[in-house]
């Protein structure tokens, strides 16, 4: 473990142990006849970080929207230092030193940093009784009198300076990529001076190194003064390595409360999903291990016993080497493209796929990774390079062109370019080949789509897929996240596509359904289609990968093979350092440290 | 029971929700009649009266529905193109002007072409369409060609057209009167011969021009249209999510274009009926000639929440306001009252629409908060 998160093994000041800042108890939920929340207790300590786990779904969102005051419980009670609250809204909580860091940032790009700082301080008002209004008024009015621009400037200047959150105060947050951005929101939260800090899924945009920056400085938050901090979260790693104590939730319930200290991967996963499931290694078992793949839970992921036990091992995951020389399935060259301002999106990019494999790309988010994916979605223009696809040239930013020439993508924005939350379920997976609905013969049924059809094929998809759903006929709203991501992999890969480009497919779903999408990438290489993985999570990469490239700037700045590959290389090339420097070794350590 | 679930698997909502639905409406209904009562009362007029006339100038009095299924099928039309056009993602209002430029189109073929009656009748309603489409077209290529917001531009060419045909019908050349019983003043267009006039049809004392069923066809047409052919499919692709479309393969400029163009084609359509049907203007082209018969189809696919099924009820009860509201005056009660009537009935059926959107609205976010 890295030096980093020793500071957990330290005992806690002994005047700040076990001083409950706030006490949910017996808390209930419920949407309709959705239960969110069922029962559920959590004590949050002064000088911890407690981990919320769970799955998609498992209530960890809701729960925090009610310690905020943004849902009111339909059952049980909260206490903040011993005394029963009832919020009316997020005021109310904040009041009582209870901040959020939002998981989808609430910043305006529009605005300058101090600006969005200062964007919170008028709230709605929201009347429950005759006098509320004016005194509301009157402390807003008051509020705004204080908030002047030179006090707010100082103010984050002197958070940044504590905390390490290096921003600048006048710079719009638009031209701020997204690992800053969160720095402004956590000073946003940090400038009420809160006694619990809640950060909902923080580390989901963020590079392993600005994880690790993160996470250094929620430490100081709760060991020097006193704040007591909420982590929710489903990345086991990550919660073993930040939090001090941790609540497991599934379907709504507590499973677990326990001390992270006395909690293994393993069992954690087990907590969660409430099954066995497959674990990625640790990356520290790569080195000087040749034969990766996939370990089972019984096998554990702790790195001594993996090791001891090669011979559970399959090779998957080794390159084919039958391969024969022939032409990649996706081969682009030179790939140059500038953003509407002018800033480059690609470098003279190139890359190639062949048929059945699986190539990775390595990067920091915001290095050209969207213009690939919005490049195969015929939504980019090249300004110069070209595409390839088994050998033909497909022009750029026509519409469609890619899809003709048969190139699947699950796009890293579902909403953007993966589905239609308004249309049912069957309709999404027709949306790139209507066509395919069309069963009738002779002229008279040309262009008809018949329902039969396609509410047919979408139930067996359903199946295939193992997507959870009323029924062909669901409007896909009413689908979760990870049912909705199953829908746009049974659309592209029932098609048999050429090439299959997935970008960040497996953000934000939970362990279960991240092994599914896994293995439908390994079968769909196995099926000779040439898969390009985009991801932010290196396990995957390295568990998933064939070839592993790293993309910086918008350019393919490296190149290894998944076997005998150094990490610290990997890191530094994400880091965009191409020379072996004696500073860049420590940015790539730090890289490596956090995804350990 | 096989009923309501044949109900349900045609519709995807339940009987009761459909009980829901027409109860909402109801009370949205009884409110506005409510408060249209306690207005006519206030001012010392009889509601019952006041009732009785309405119901009496829309279906009571002889001729009168006829009249109101006269004026229903150009609001019809004007709404199905209203439709096509949101479908795709597009806001077309400019249906007046596309209305009356298909309309003046209409006349002048059919005022100066020769040949045999029912030839250049078809003649003269495809101009229209024609010139319909056309007028909406500009607005598409303004659109693609420089991304003019449509909405700015189908509007404003509402004036543009009226300028335009007011010009026309000054001029013997285009659309003017040539006949010398008119002075050089009148702005007003020759009448159709009997010939290019569309067949009426008669039924228990009443009548109305054929385009009713041209109305009725089109709008069960461009239902099968949307919902079961990939035409329409990838149509309603590109309105919901325009990037999507872009990637599987469905160019905005071109799927936009002919929106709009269908968009404008119905409004044309509808102004050409208007002419050759006879109800309005009596087969001649005048100022003021599309009488806001393209605002109010507007209204209709608002009302019908851009479904054309529900458009066609609610096209009639929007001929039968105008027809009823003609009658309302005759009672005595100020005209500003017969107004305020109106207007609140056509509250009454967009308070329920609204509220069905809100609920459905709140129903998907509590669904995704449930699970984030």
């Amino acid at each position: 473990m890295s030096q980093s998160y020793n500071l957990r093994d330290q005992p806690s000041k002994a005047n700040m142990a076990d001083i409950a800042l706030a006490d949910l108890s017996g808390i209930s939920k419920t949407f309709g006849n959705v239960v969110a929340c069922d029962s559920v207790d959590l004590t949050l300590r002064q000088g911890k970080i407690h981990g919320i786990l769970g799955e998609n779904g498992a209530g960890k969102s809701t729960l925090m929207k009610i310690l905020i005051g943004l849902h009111a419980p339909d059952e049980g009670e909260i206490k903040v230092h011993g005394v029963t609250q009832r919020f009316r809204d997020p005021v109310d909580a904040r009041k009582l030193g209870i901040a959020m860091v939002h998981q989808h940032f609430s910043l305006v790009p529009a605005l300058k940093v101090w600006e969005n700082v200062v964007l919170g301080d008028h709230q709605k008002v929201y009347l429950s009784s005759f006098w509320e209004a004016p005194k509301r008024a009157l402390e807003n009015a008051l509020a705004g009198f204080r908030s002047n621009e030179k006090r707010t400037r100082k103010q984050i200047s002197e958070i940044s300076a504590r905390y390490g959150l290096d921003v600048d105060p006048d710079a719009r947050v638009r031209d701020l990529p997204v690992g800053v951005r969160q720095r402004v929101e956590i000073i946003k939260c940090l400038r009420y001076d809160p006694q619990i800090m809640i950060l909902d899924e923080p580390t989901s945009v963020l590079s392993p190194a600005e994880s690790e920056r993160l996470f250094k400085v929620l430490r100081q938050v709760v060991e020097d003064e006193g704040r007591s901090v909420a982590l929710v979260s489903h990345k086991l790693n990550e919660v073993l390595a930040a939090t001090d104590e941790l609540t497991i939730m599934r379907q709504g319930r507590v499973v677990e409360h326990l001390a992270t200290s006395d909690a293994t991967a393993p069992a954690l996963a087990k907590a969660m999903v409430g099954r066995e499931v497959s674990l990625t290694l640790n990356l520290a078992d790569i080195e000087g291990s040749t034969a990766i793949g996939k370990t089972t839970e019984t096998e554990t992921t702790s790195e001594d016993t993996t090791a001891s036990k090669p011979a559970q091992h399959f090779n998957h995951a080794e390159r084919p080497d039958s391969l024969p020389e022939e032409t990649p399935a996706l081969r682009i060259r030179n790939a140059t493209a500038a953003g509407k301002d002018g800033s480059p999106l690609l470098d003279s990019l190139s890359l190639e796929v062949n048929k059945g494999e699986i190539v990775a790309i390595a990067g920091v988010e915001g290095n050209g990774q969207t213009a690939l994916d919005h490049l195969l979605s015929s939504l980019l223009k090249l300004d110069s390079g070209c595409v390839e696809v088994a050998g033909r040239e497909v022009p750029t930013g026509v519409p469609g062109a890619f899809v003709k020439a048969g190139v699947g993508v699950i796009s890293e924005d579902r909403h953007d370019t993966g589905c239609i939350m308004d249309m049912s379920l069957c309709e999404n997976l027709y949306l790139s080949h209507p066509k395919d609905a069309v069963s009738g013969y002779g002229i008279m049924s040309r262009g008809i789509m018949s329902r039969a059809t396609m509410s047919n094929r979408a139930a067996e998809l359903i199946d295939d897929y193992r997507i959870t759903a009323s029924g062909p006929g669901a409007p896909m709203w009413s689908l979760s996240g990870g049912n909705q991501q199953r829908v746009v992999l049974a659309r592209e890969l029932s098609r048999k596509p050429k090439v299959l480009l997935a970008s960040q497919p497996t953000r934000g779903l939970d362990v279960g359904a991240v092994e599914y999408f896994l293995e439908q990438f390994r079968q769909a290489a196995e099926d000779d289609i040439a898969v390009l993985l985009v991801s932010h999570e290196l396990e995957e990469i390295l568990e998933l990968a064939h070839r592993i490239v790293v993309i910086y700037n918008g350019k393919i700045v490296g190149e290894m093979p998944r076997e005998g590959m150094d990490m610290q290389h990997l890191g530094m090339l994400m880091g965009g350092m191409t020379d072996m420097g004696r500073d860049t070794a420590e940015a790539a350590s730090a890289t490596q440290e956090a995804v350990a | 029971m096989n009923q309501t679930s044949r109900l349900q698997a045609l519709t995807g909502w339940p009987w009761e929700r459909w009980s829901y639905i027409i109860g909402l409406y109801l009370a949205s209904i009884f409110a506005a009649l409510t408060l249209s009562a306690l207005l006519v009362w206030a001012t010392d007029g009889s509601w019952q009266e006041v009732f009785s006339a309405f119901l009496d100038g829309s279906l009571r009095n002889p001729g009168r529905w006829g009249l109101t299924i006269g004026y229903a099928a150009p609001l019809l039309l004007v709404a199905l193109g209203a439709i096509v056009a949101v479908r795709g993602g597009l806001i077309n209002i400019g249906q007046e002007g596309q209305l009356y430029i298909g309309a003046a189109f209409c006349t002048y073929v059919a005022v100066r072409l020769g040949g045999p009656g029912p030839f250049v009748l078809i003649v003269a309603i495809l101009a229209g369409a024609a010139a319909g489409a056309i007028w909406a077209g500009i607005a598409a290529w303004l659109k693609y060609w420089r991304r003019v917001p449509e909405v700015l531009t189908t509007l404003l060419l509402v004036t543009v057209a009226s300028q335009l045909v007011g010009y026309g019908l000054k001029t013997t050349a285009l659309l003017l009167d040539r006949s010398p019983e008119h002075g050089n003043r009148s702005q007003i267009s020759e009448r159709l011969s009997p010939g290019v006039r569309l067949p009426r049809v008669e039924i228990f004392g009443n009548s109305f021009p054929m385009s009713a069923f041209v109305a009725l066809v089109l709008a069960v047409g461009l239902i099968v249209w949307l919902s079961r052919t990939t035409g329409g499919f990838r149509l309603t692709i590109l309105g919901r999510n325009d990037r999507l479309a872009q990637r599987v393969g469905i160019s905005a400029p071109k799927y936009g274009t002919l929106a709009l163009l269908a968009s404008g084609a119905f409004a044309g359509l509808a102004g050409a009926m208007m002419l050759t049907g006879g109800d309005l203007g009596n087969y001649r082209l005048t100022p003021g000639f599309s009488g806001f018969f393209g605002w109010e189809g507007l209204l209709v696919a608002l009302v019908a929440r851009n479904h054309p099924l529900v458009a066609i009820p609610m096209a009639f009860v929007f001929g039968a306001l105008r027809t009823g509201g003609g009658f309302l005056s005759a009672t005595g009660v100020e005209r500003e009252i017969a107004n305020v009537t109106q207007a609140l009935l056509v509250l009454a059926l967009l308070v329920p629409s609204s509220i069905l959107y809100l609920q459905e609205r709140r129903r998907q976010v509590a669904a995704v908060e449930a699970r984030t």
